[in-house]
């Protein structure tokens, strides 16, 4: 799938966007899959309470299944208007 | 109904002028801009990001929404990312309704979910640094009124 990172999640992770190979069942699982890599993703990932997360650009939560989900994005918290 | 996501400047004027054109049943035309503000007189620039694809889709949600819950003739949003200096408008919202009530109450609702809602961020550039903006806790319990 992709994983998208914006904002500071992004500016932590260094990267936009990458394509993962996972068999995570929920995002809670995809976020500890990705802690484990290495410490700037542990630097993003720190505290759950400070990012949202989109599943195929819809609005969702990290005890959310990924099953047929093709686009996964984690941002911080919106600040639009 | 009509949702832009843009990185150019929009011309208010124009934009409000071709809105109220739209139909003679609605009596109430209310138009919302957002401005760059320059609070502590240091700002250099805001740039702001933003998620393509989700945001148009998230917006058109919002404004789908309105129309659902207030009895509006049209609704447009305008938004823009990018790099923005102080003064520069940020966004507008314009409804068109039959009556006043529903033209504010749906603008209002338009502006709370927008600021929360949508996957924009804002980023505040000075001459001492960057600073992304924090999202605040009452913006998120204006959603709740509604």
């Amino acid at each position: 799938m992709d994983v998208l990172y914006f904002a500071w999640v992004r500016e932590r992770i260094g990267l936009p966007r990458e394509r993962v190979e996972t068999q995570a069942a929920t995002v809670a699982e995809l976020v500890e899959e990705l802690r484990g890599r290495e410490a700037r993703y542990e630097a993003a990932f720190a505290d759950l309470s400070a990012l949202r997360v989109a599943l195929d650009q819809e609005l969702s939560d990290f005890e959310a299944p990924l099953d047929n989900v093709r686009e996964v994005a984690f941002f911080p918290p919106m600040t639009g208007g | 109904m009509r949702v832009r996501v843009q990185e150019e400047p929009f011309d208010l004027g124009a934009e409000a002028n071709a809105f109220a054109e739209g139909g003679m049943a609605n009596g109430a035309i209310v138009t919302f801009t957002g401005v760059v503000r320059d609070v502590a007189g240091g700002l250099a620039a805001m740039e702001i990001e933003h998620y393509p694809g989700m945001t148009e889709k998230a917006i058109a949600g919002i404004a789908e929404e309105a129309r659902t819950r207030w009895n509006l003739g049209d609704v447009l949003v305008i938004h823009r990312h990018g790099r923005l200096a102080p003064g520069e408008r940020i966004m507008m919202v314009a409804t068109a309704a039959p009556h006043r009530k529903d033209a504010f109450e749906a603008a209002e609702y338009l502006m709370d979910y927008l600021k929360s809602r949508a996957p924009f961020w804002k980023k505040e550039i000075t001459s001492t640094g960057a600073e992304w903006v924090a999202a605040r806790d009452e913006d998120e319990d204006a959603l709740t009124r509604w």
